[in-house]
C-alpha cells in the first residue's frame, strides 16, 4: 500500500444546490415564497460556513470474523459487502463548522421556518462538501488505477456508531476539524460527517444515485436513484 | 525565578513540536501520548532536554490531553507526576545556560461546551482544575493552556487555573485560516476577554506556519496591553520520499518569527513539525534581540463569543428594552418564564443596530439570580452582541458574570464603598467593563464638580482592586429637566469634563432626562444630540425611537464617522411614509376586513395563509379597533390556520409553508397579546389546556419540539415549555403543578430513548391523569406503545390533533365552566 499522512485541507464552497435544500427541507416542490425563504437563508447562512475536511489512507483485508479496514476491525456485513474486493480506503472526516448550529439554534427560537430551512441547508452544505471530497480523491486514486466506491458512514445499516470513536482518534478529529463527539456518538459541529470509502473494488459499489444502495425505501428524504 | 520577572527585560523562548518527534519515535497513530510520559520517560526527557539545549527557557509538560474526561484519577496523576519530572530531569541535565522554566501543559478537552456540545461549562472548569491542581503540586513555573480553538472552553481552563494556583498562566488560541477561532471569535475579542480575566500571556499556536499567522501575531499585538506569545507551525505537511516533512525550513521559520519579535511579541516558539532544529536556528538569530516593552492600550473593550466593541472613536448604542421597568408585556413574559419573548426583545433591538444589549430582569416576585444566568447563557446562544449585565444584586451579577462568553458590560458600580466591595471583586475575576454612576453616600451631588469628584474616587479605588482605568465608563447620571430645569445642563458638563479631565468615556441612560413631559423622544434626542457633542461615549437607549435613530445617523454624517454617508443613506430608505414626504406612496390596503375576493378569504386570513409576518400584525392591530379580540381568533385566525393544516395533512402545504403561516399566525396572537397583557381575565378565553413539552433528559436537539410547541400555541394550548435535556422530575413537578391534561415528550437519537421510558413511567405512576404523546427521529408508533405512552404522532399536526381531541373530552374547560 501507498502509506499516506494525516491531510486535513480548507475547501472553497462547494456549487449550491437549491433542489436539494428544498429536498431536505421536506419539500418535493416548492413555490415562489419558499423559494425565496430558501434563497434568503441560504445568503445569511454562505458567510457563516467553513468547508473543513481531514482524511487518511488505509489498507484492506479480509479476516476470520470479518473485516480489517487498518484502523478497526469489524464484523459489519455492510462494512464487508461495501469494501468487497477492495485493497484499500479512504476514511475521511468533513464538517461545515459549527456557524450553521448557531443559525439553527437561533432561528429554533424565533422562526421555526428559517430553522428548518437552516437545517437543510446545513444537509445539502455538508453532503456537497463529501461529494467534492469524494470526487477530489477519486480522481487522485484514479491516477493509481484504482476505482472508488461510494462512501457509508458508521451508523448505517450495520455498521456501528461506535466506530466514531476510533475514526475520532486515528484521524484527530478535535484537533484538526474541531470536531467532538457526544456521549451519544453524534457529531457537533452537527453538520459533520465521517466515511469510508473503499478504493478498488468492484464496479458495481461506485454506481447508483446517492440513495441507491439503501435498504429504507419509504424514506421521505430519497433522492431519486440515477444511474 | 518567576517567569515573569524573567520576561520583564528578555524574550522569552519557548519550545517546538512534541506530537511529530513522538510518531518518529514510534508512537501510533491513536496512541495517547501522555501515556509515554509513564511508559517511555527516556523518550519523553530527551526531547524536553533538546529543546532546552537548543535554546528554550520554557519547556512546557507533556500533558496535552492529560485530563479527566480521558483517564482516570489515578492514571491522570501519574501522567503529570511523571510528565512534571522528565521536565525537571531534562532541566537538571541540559547543557545550556539559559534560565529555565516548566509549564504545565493544558490542550482543549477534544469536547464541544454546551448548547452545541454536550459538556457543561462548570463541568469543564473541573475538568481543568483538577488537572491544575496535580500540576501545581508537582512544583511547575506556569500553567500553559494551549491549542484552544473555542472561546468558552478557554475562559474555562483560565478560570480552572486561576481558581486553584497562583502560577502565572499563559494562554493561547488555535486560529483557522480566516484568522477567527474555530468558535468565531476574533483576536480582539479573545484579547478583550483573556486580559480581563487576568491572564498573564497571551496569543496564538498551531493551525498555520508564521507567515499565514502573522496578520493575527499583528492583532494581538495592537489590542493587547500585556506580553503577546507566538507559536506557529512549520507550515503544512506533506509526504516526501516516505517521510512527513513541513513545508517551511527552520531557517525560514527562524527569520518569520524573528520579524515578529520585533514588531514586540515577547515569547516564542513552535508548534507541529518544529523540533529543536528550529528553536535553535531561532535562538541563534533573535537571541539577543532587545525585547520591546508592552504598552498599556487605552482602549476600553467588551466582546461576545464573535468580536469586540471598542468605546471612544464612535458613539456605542446600547439597547435598553431588555428591562421590565414600565412594561407589562414584558413582567408577564418574566413572571411566565417566556424566555422566548425576551430573545425577541433582544433580536429586534439587533435588526435597529444596537452594539450592545442591556440586560435587566429584575422583579420582585421572581429568582433574580438565576433568571439571569438563564438569560443571558440563552441570549448567548442566540445572538452575537456584547451584553451589559445589569443588575444591583451581586449574586445574580456573579452568576451571569461566570457564564458569559466573552467580556461583559457591568452595569453598576458607584462612589458607595458597600458597592465598591461588592462589584470590583467580581470585575477583577471575571474581566468587565464597569460602568461606574457618579453617586455615593451623599447623593447625587448637585453639581459637575462633586460628580467629577466622585468619579475620581471611583477610579482611585478600581486602581486598588487592580482594574485598569480603560475598564471603568463613567455615567454622570441623566435627571429629570422637568423637575430642576439646569439638570440637563449639569450632565452635559460633567461628560465634558469627565472626558477632558479623567481621559475617561462616558455613559448616559438619556430618557431619563425628558421624565414627565409630553412627546418625550423631542427632548430626549435633542439631549443626546447635545451629549454626543460634549464627548459622550454611550448611550443607553430605546432603539425602536425614530428621533434618537435619526439623531444618532446625523451625528455620524456631521462628524465624518459614515463613510460616503451610507449608514445614513441606508436609514433614509427606511424611513416611514409619514417622515419622508419624497418616498413612493404606501399601498392604501383597504380596510383590513376587505375579502381578498379571488379566494374568498380576509385579509388577515390571506396574510396568514401566505405566511407573511409584518402584514398579519399590521392587520390584527388594525382589527382590534373594530373586532373583539376574540372575535378575530375564531374568526380569522384559527379558520386560516385550518387552511395551512389541512393542506399539510393532504400533502399540498409542505412543511416550510405550513411553519411561515404558524409564525404569520403568532405575530397576530403577539398583537393580540399586546392588547390584553397585564388583563389576564381577557387571556382566559383563547387559551386552553397547560401542555407541557419538552425534549428528554440527555437530548438537545428541539427543532422538532419547537416547530410542535408553534402550533400548539397558534391552536391556543398554553404551552409551557421546559426545553430540552430535561430531567423526568422536571417534567412530572411541571405537570403535577398544573395539573396538566397534556405532556409532549420528544427525543432524537436512540440513546435518550431510555429516559423517554424513564418519564412516562414516572408521569404515569404520580400523574394518571396525563396523556402523554411522544414524537421524534427514532420513534415509532409501535415503540410508543411498547414504552407505555398514549399516543405516537408523527407529525406536528397530528400533535395538534391530538390534543384537540383530549381538550374537547375534558369536562373543566374553560367554554364548559362558563
Amino acid at each position: 500500500m501507498k502509506e499516506d499522512i494525516l491531510h486535513t485541507v480548507s475547501l472553497p464552497a462547494p456549487e449550491w444546490n437549491l433542489k436539494e435544500v428544498l429536498r431536505y427541507a421536506g419539500c418535493r416542490k416548492g413555490d415562489q415564497d419558499v423559494e425565496s425563504l430558501a434563497a434568503d437563508c441560504m445568503k445569511e447562512a454562505a458567510p457563516l460556513l467553513c468547508y473543513r475536511a481531514c482524511w487518511r489512507r488505509y489498507p484492506v483485508r479480509k479476516t476470520e470474523t470479518g473485516t480489517h479496514m487498518g484502523f478497526m476491525e469489524t464484523a459489519s456485513e455492510t462494512v464487508r459487502r461495501n469494501l468487497d474486493g477492495c485493497r484499500e480506503l479512504i476514511l475521511f472526516a468533513a464538517t461545515v463548522g459549527i456557524g450553521i448550529d448557531r443559525l439553527i439554534a437561533r432561528y429554533g427560537r424565533i422562526s421555526p421556518s428559517r430553522a428548518l430551512m437552516m437545517q437543510a441547508i446545513g444537509a445539502e452544505r455538508i453532503e456537497s462538501l463529501c461529494d467534492e471530497l469524494e470526487r477530489m480523491i477519486k480522481e487522485e486514486t484514479c491516477a493509481d488505477g484504482l476505482a472508488a466506491g461510494r462512501r457509508f458512514s458508521p451508523g448505517y445499516e450495520d455498521f456501528p456508531l461506535e466506530s466514531q470513536r476510533e475514526i475520532f482518534r486515528v484521524l484527530d478529529c478535535p484537533r484538526q476539524l474541531g470536531l467532538s463527539l457526544n456521549e451519544s456518538l453524534l457529531m457537533s459541529p452537527s453538520k459533520s460527517v465521517t466515511a469510508v470509502l473503499g478504493l478498488g473494488g468492484t464496479v458495481a459499489q461506485a454506481c447508483g444515485g446517492k440513495c441507491a444502495g439503501c435498504g429504507k425505501t419509504d424514506c421521505i428524504y430519497r433522492a431519486a436513484d440515477r444511474f | 525565578m518567576n517567569v515573569l520577572d524573567y520576561m520583564k527585560d528578555h524574550i522569552l523562548f519557548l519550545d517546538g513540536g512534541m506530537g511529530t518527534l513522538l510518531q518518529a519515535e514510534g508512537l501510533g497513530a491513536g496512541e495517547y501520548p501522555e501515556r509515554w510520559n509513564i511508559s517511555r520517560p527516556e523518550v519523553v526527557k530527551k526531547i524536553h532536554q533538546a529543546y532546552y539545549d537548543a535554546g528554550s527557557n520554557v519547556v512546557n509538560t507533556n500533558t496535552f490531553g492529560a485530563n479527566s474526561l480521558k483517564f482516570g484519577d489515578e492514571e491522570l496523576e501519574q501522567i503529570i507526576r511523571c510528565a512534571v519530572e522528565n521536565a525537571r530531569a531534562a532541566r537538571e541535565d541540559s547543557t545550556s545556560s539559559g534560565e529555565k522554566f516548566i509549564a504545565l501543559d493544558i490542550g482543549p478537552t477534544g469536547k464541544l461546551l454546551k448548547p452545541y456540545g454536550d459538556l457543561d461549562f462548570e463541568d469543564a472548569v473541573s475538568v481543568f482544575a483538577k488537572t491544575v491542581r496535580i500540576g501545581a503540586a508537582c512544583g511547575v513555573d506556569l500553567v500553559f493552556i494551549e491549542t484552544m480553538n473555542d472561546s468558552y472552553e478557554t475562559k474555562a481552563a483560565l478560570l480552572a487555573a486561576k481558581e486553584n494556583c497562583s502560577l502565572p498562566v499563559f494562554v493561547s488560541n488555535a486560529y483557522g485560516e480566516n484568522g477567527m477561532l474555530m468558535t468565531g471569535a476574533s483576536p480582539e475579542a479573545m484579547c478583550a476577554m483573556l486580559e480581563g480575566m487576568g491572564a498573564d500571556v497571551i496569543g496564538l499556536n498551531c493551525s498555520l506556519g508564521p507567515q499565514q499567522l502573522r496578520p493575527v501575531a499583528l492583532e494581538y499585538l495592537r489590542c493587547s496591553s500585556i506580553p503577546v506569545l507566538f507559536k506557529p507551525n512549520a507550515g503544512l505537511p506533506r509526504r516526501e520520499n516516505g517521510r512527513t516533512v513541513y513545508d517551511v525550513s527552520a531557517e525560514v521559520f527562524a527569520a518569520e518569527v524573528e520579524s515578529l519579535l520585533r514588531a514586540g511579541i515577547r515569547a516564542a516558539g513552535g508548534c507541529c513539525g518544529t523540533t529543536p532544529e528550529y528553536i535553535r536556528k531561532l535562538t541563534e538569530l533573535a537571541g539577543n534581540l532587545e525585547p520591546v516593552p508592552v504598552t498599556e492600550k487605552k482602549v476600553s473593550r467588551v466582546s461576545s463569543y464573535t468580536h469586540a466593541v471598542s468605546f471612544g472613536k464612535e458613539p456605542v448604542l446600547i439597547g435598553e428594552r431588555i428591562n421590565p421597568t414600565g412594561k407589562k408585556r414584558f413582567k408577564q413574559a418574566l413572571r411566565e418564564n417566556d424566555i422566548d419573548y425576551i430573545l425577541d426583545e433582544g433580536f429586534a433591538q439587533q435588526d435597529e443596530g444596537v452594539q450592545i444589549l442591556d440586560v435587566n430582569v429584575g422583579l420582585p416576585e421572581i429568582d433574580e439570580p438565576s433568571m439571569l444566568e438563564s438569560v443571558v447563557c440563552e441570549l448567548q446562544t442566540v445572538l452575537d452582541l456584547p451584553l451589559q449585565i445589569d443588575t444591583s444584586d451581586p449574586e445574580a451579577m456573579e452568576r451571569a458574570l461566570r457564564r458569559y462568553n466573552g467580556k461583559a458590560m457591568i452595569n453598576s458600580v458607584n462612589g458607595k464603598q458597600e458597592s465598591i466591595q461588592a462589584v470590583f471583586p467580581l470585575v477583577r475575576k471575571y474581566g468587565g467593563l464597569v460602568v461606574a454612576l457618579t453617586l455615593d453616600e451623599g447623593g447625587i451631588p448637585a453639581k459637575a464638580q462633586g460628580r467629577v469628584d466622585i468619579a475620581k474616587k471611583i477610579m482611585a479605588a478600581a486602581k486598588e482592586y487592580g482594574i485598569s482605568e480603560k475598564d471603568l465608563i463613567f455615567d454622570p447620571l441623566a435627571m429629570a429637566v422637568s423637575a430642576d430645569q439646569n439638570a440637563a445642563m449639569v450632565t452635559l458638563e460633567t461628560v465634558r469634563r469627565i472626558r477632558e479631565e479623567l481621559g475617561a468615556n462616558t455613559i448616559l441612560g438619556v430618557s431619563n432626562v425628558s421624565f414627565g413631559l409630553p412627546v418625550r423622544d423631542y427632548i430626549t434626542s435633542g439631549f443626546f444630540m447635545a451629549a454626543l457633542e460634549n464627548g459622550l461615549s454611550a448611550a443607553i437607549m430605546n432603539p425602536h425611537s425614530f428621533e434618537m435613530q435619526k439623531t444618532y445617523r446625523t451625528y455620524r454624517v456631521l462628524h465624518g464617522l459614515d463613510d460616503n454617508c451610507a449608514g445614513y443613506i441606508s436609514f433614509a430608505e427606511k424611513v416611514p411614509f409619514e417622515q419622508n414626504p419624497a418616498s413612493a406612496g404606501r399601498p392604501a390596503g383597504g380596510s383590513p376586513g376587505t375579502a381578498d375576493t379571488e379566494k374568498g378569504i380576509s385579509r388577515l386570513q390571506s396574510a396568514i395563509t401566505k405566511g407573511l409576518k409584518d402584514q398579519a400584525a399590521q392587520v390584527t392591530g388594525e382589527l382590534l379597533k373594530e373586532k373583539e379580540p376574540l372575535q378575530i381568533v375564531s374568526e380569522e385566525i384559527i379558520p386560516a390556520l385550518d387552511i395551512a393544516g389541512k393542506g399539510f395533512e393532504a400533502k399540498t402545504v409542505y412543511l416550510p409553508q405550513l411553519l411561515m403561516s404558524a409564525e404569520a399566525a403568532k405575530a397576530a396572537f403577539e398583537t393580540i397579546k399586546s392588547v390584553m397583557a397585564g388583563n389576564p381575565d381577557n387571556t382566559s378565553g383563547i387559551r386552553k389546556c397547560p401542555f407541557v413539552l419538552a425534549t428528554v433528559q440527555g437530548d438537545i436537539h428541539d427543532i422538532g419540539k419547537n416547530i410542535v410547541k408553534l402550533l400548539l400555541e397558534n391552536y391556543g394550548f398554553d404551552v409551557r415549555d421546559l426545553g430540552k435535556d430535561v430531567a423526568p422530575e422536571k417534567i412530572v413537578e411541571k405537570v403535577i403543578e398544573l395539573h396538566a391534561p397534556l405532556a409532549g415528550l420528544s427525543a432524537l437519537m436512540t440513546t435518550t430513548v431510555g429516559a423517554m421510558e424513564k418519564t412516562v413511567k414516572e408521569l404515569k405512576e404520580q400523574a394518571p391523569w396525563c396523556r402523554i404523546v411522544v414524537g421524534g427521529a427514532v420513534l415509532t408508533e409501535e415503540y410508543a406503545r411498547e414504552i407505555g405512552a398514549d399516543r405516537y404522532a408523527s407529525d406536528a399536526m397530528e400533535t395538534v390533533r391530538y390534543a384537540e381531541e383530549i381538550y374537547a373530552g375534558l369536562e373543566d374547560r374553560p367554554e364548559s365552566r362558563s
